[in-house]
């Protein structure tokens, strides 16, 4: 391990004593903080030259940020367990027999969460809850099944205490897939996050529509086009975390991102940043990725260790990492501004082209650059349309187009983003907030997922304009647990607090309602 | 060709009928509704040129005896429908069946079918036959959202390419029709009955405004009368509110908004009479 300077000790140090006194950080989330400031004064990985220049710079100038994982991780980011796995074969380390009724499966799962780690320390995928509920559904009448589920649910919202926490329904209907729904209809919580897996030639439209009524009350579930993730990733993929599509007892074990906008500011012009710019960073970013991954694979002993790994629940193969992105739309912006060309993200052919050649480009790299441990997905990361974090500044989200600049007509940003989802495997999305009256007619918002997945759109969130619970980027939070946060009170779920950060820096709630 | 004149054409409409649908507008209305909301929408421009000169943003130009309307330019302020005395708006393209359709292909795969609505379109009936025949093709939804006033049982080719037809019911009683719309209401009820009876009416609406017309008998009456032919298809009853907003001066001060328990009494007597899909707006 490296030494480092007495200044940076004593910095942190006062961090530390910062967050023990603060008036609004929980229990949880001082624990957290804190655990997260002693790991950054370890040294332990051996970074690749440049990266400092690149990483450890202010917020206008980065141009490689990872998203606050530490600097010795001791567990990879994402972790998807096999919770099929468990249901039918229980736990040694948990002390766990398979569950027999659906209290007991409840139960099961309630205590198995507590123990899946995650860089935020909550699991940030809960399982296929409609399969997994399924064979125990009928044990009871319906309206009990309802009322455990809900108490189930509701114990997740006040425990998990973050919205990157996600459970899937879909693509076949089920009765524990429509009481799950309802359930979170009449709830309104921000935790877990939901994604429906819909393929028209499977999910029928009843159970579309049971999740888009749904979705109009508490902003899920979301949309995954399931032929698209499955053509990809096999069956066996999941949706996790904001949007993330990765495999079924795996998980990524890092995700770093590049800061498309702040490397636009390094190059003279659009051939510069092609050329030199872009392959430059890229490299140093692929090589930090490698890098953290040897340290979980070789070094830092989960995969060795953890029970979940020993009993199966997870497999060191079944991961890979996500290299990921943001704020396409101010790269674009601003190299066509140094071309001396007005044309703007969203709005300009031209633009939109340089937009597709900078992912033509990444999805190159990407595709050349092979890592030994990401053999399930070709020896390559997935690529990542990242949602951005609350301190983001003139950073959009992946390749979305910047809030407030949105197309006029749903059918120009519907068609915008058709032209990049097919990048990213591991995950991208749009939102869209959607005006009261729909309430009446869920079908229109069913007719616009079936053409946007034959477009091939990957991802789709809406939520209904008045709703409480709203998507900020990828997560949802309550606008009611924002305004006590802005009061400074305290609340439950670290989520609320990038929500606060992302209203302010993002102007989340100034999207255009459709 | 035959070219028809158009309001405006909304890409993505939730409101115009089941699931997403392209809508479009036809200018012209053979009614004089107390309530219009979109008395623009009833009369074709007589190119007096008045509202040129109202356009904020240049959009309208005085062409050869024409008003001539460049659309890229236009801001939507309303100002030149605000200022026009003939009940109309200069925003008018004149098309074809085959332009409409261009303009609709636009958004497939995103949309399930077209609403033709107004004014009132059926006073194009030869246009409609022809843009639906263009939709079928496309595999594409047609309904029509009309006042009733044109006899279908004389356009069999129409009503054949029309998946549906979502239509006024402004009053029961014909006087009181004659009152609330300057015209007789005998073929809307003709027409209600009928397509009922071929499974081709979706949608029956009433705006409510008290005071103007029996809104209890109408409704009573409406749902009565419509119960037997639930059989060849669900029939919605949509009650709508009366709202001042878009009315004329001289109307908007006689006509009064319904308050809530009134449309959820109505509603009511909806579902009693047999229609159990009421929507209230
Ligand atoms: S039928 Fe419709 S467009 Fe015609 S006057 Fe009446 S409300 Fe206005
Ligand atoms: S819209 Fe009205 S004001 Fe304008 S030219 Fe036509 S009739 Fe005249
Ligand atoms: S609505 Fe358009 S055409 Fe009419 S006055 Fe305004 S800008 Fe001019």
């Amino acid at each position: 391990m490296r030494d480092i300077e007495m200044s940076r000790v004593n910095a942190t140090r006062e961090e530390m004593f910062e967050t023990v006194k603060s008036p609004t950080l929980t229990h949880e989330q001082k624990l957290t903080t804190m655990t997260n400031l002693a790991d950054s004064l370890l040294e332990v990985l051996k970074l690749p030259k440049g990266l400092d220049e690149l990483l450890n710079q202010p917020i206008d100038k980065q141009c490689i940020c990872d998203l606050a994982e530490g600097h010795a991780p001791l567990r990879p980011r994402y972790i998807i367990p096999d919770y099929a796995k468990f249901m039918r074969e229980g736990s040694k380390f948990l002390q766990l027999e398979p569950p027999k009724d659906l209290y007991e499966a409840l139960n099961c799962l309630q205590i198995f969460y507590r123990h899946v780690p995650s860089v935020t320390n909550f699991p940030v995928y809960v399982g296929a809850l409609d399969e997994l509920l399924e064979p125990f559904i009928d044990d009871v009448d319906e309206a009990q099944a309802k009322k455990l589920i809900k108490l189930f649910l509701t114990q997740m919202d006040r425990t998990i205490l973050d919205s990157f926490s996600h459970a899937n329904v879909g693509p076949k209907a089920t009765k524990a897939g429509r009481i799950i729904l309802e359930a979170e209809a009449e709830l309104e919580h921000a935790v877990p996050n939901i994604t429906m897996k819909y393929d028209e030639s499977i999910t029928p439209d009843d159970f579309a529509i049971c999740g888009i009524r749904a979705a109009l009350h508490s902003a899920k579930p979301s949309f995954a086009n399931h032929s698209m993730f499955k053509g990809e990733l096999d069956e066996d993929y999941v949706i996790a975390s904001c949007y993330n599509g990765l495999k079924l007892g795996g998980g990524s074990y890092t995700l770093v991102r590049l800061i498309l906008g702040n490397i636009a500011k390094r190059a003279d012009n659009v051939e510069d940043f092609k050329k030199n710019q872009l392959p430059y960073v890229c490299q140093i970013m692929a090589e930090y990725m490698d890098e953290r991954i040897r340290f979980e694979v070789e070094e830092s002993g989960f995969f060795e260790n953890n029970f979940l790994a020993k009993e199966g629940f997870i497999k060191r193969e079944r991961f890979t990492a996500m290299f990921g992105m943001v704020g396409l739309a101010e790269c674009v912006n601003i190299l066509m501004e140094k071309e001396g060309k007005t044309g703007r993200f969203g709005h300009d052919k031209e633009a939109d082209k340089l937009g597709v050649e900078i992912m033509e480009q990444i999805d190159a790299f990407n595709k050349q650059h092979v890592n030994p441990y990401c053999e399930i997905t070709g020896g390559h990361f997935l690529l990542h349309a990242q949602v951005g974090i609350a301190s983001d500044l003139n950073v959009s989200p992946g390749t979305r187009i910047p809030i407030g600049e949105e197309p006029e007509e749903l059918l120009e940003h519907l068609r915008h983003c058709s032209h990049f989802h097919k990048y990213f495997p591991s995950g991208t999305g749009d939102i869209f907030p959607i005006d009261m009256t729909v309430h009446k007619n869920p079908e229109f918002v069913l007719d616009i997922i079936k053409g946007a997945f034959k477009e091939n759109l990957r991802y789709l969130s809406f939520y209904s304009s008045d709703s409480d619970v709203i998507r900020i980027t990828g997560y949802l939070v309550k606008r009611s647990e924002i305004e006590k946060l802005e009061k400074g009170q305290n609340v439950l779920q670290d989520t609320t607090a990038l929500g606060m950060g992302a209203k302010h820096n993002g102007k989340i709630l100034e999207r255009k309602i459709r | 060709m035959k070219r028809v004149p158009v309001n405006k054409i909304i890409p993505f409409s939730s409101v115009d009928g089941p699931g997403n649908r392209t809508a479009v507008f036809l200018q012209g209305c053979n009614f004089d509704c107390r309530y219009c909301h979109n008395p623009e929408t009833r009369n074709v421009c007589r190119d007096c040129g008045e509202c040129v000169k109202s356009c904020p943003s240049g959009a309208l130009k005085l062409g050869e005896s024409r008003v001539v309307f460049e659309p890229a330019a236009c801001v939507s302020c309303d100002a030149c429908i605000h200022i026009c005395r003939y009940g109309c708006s200069p925003r008018i393209r004149n098309m074809t069946p085959e332009e409409v359709m261009e303009a609709v292909q636009k958004q497939v795969p995103f949309i399930r079918g077209i609403t033709v609505s107004g004014g009132e379109c059926t006073l194009y009936p030869e246009f409609l036959t022809d843009l639906f025949v263009l939709c079928k093709k496309e595999g594409l939804g047609t309904l029509i959202d009309s006042n009733g006033t044109l006899d279908f049982s004389e356009y069999p080719e129409l009503t054949a390419v029309t998946d549906g037809v979502m239509l006024d019911i402004k009053a029961w009683d014909d006087e009181e029709h004659k009152k609330v719309t300057g015209v007789s209401g005998v073929v809307v009820r003709k027409n209600a009955l009928e397509l009922a009876s071929a499974g081709k009416l979706l949608e029956v609406r009433t705006v409510v405004v008290p005071g103007l017309f029996d809104c209890e008998e109408t409704v009573r009456e409406t749902a009565r009368q419509l119960r037997p032919y639930l059989a060849y298809g669900n029939i919605r009853y949509k009650l709508i509110r009366y709202r001042k907003i878009g009315v004329r001066e001289q109307y908007a001060v006689v006509c009064r908004s319904p308050s809530e328990e009134m449309m959820e009494r109505l509603a009511d007597i909806v579902r009693s009479e047999g229609l159990d899909d009421v929507i209230v707006i």
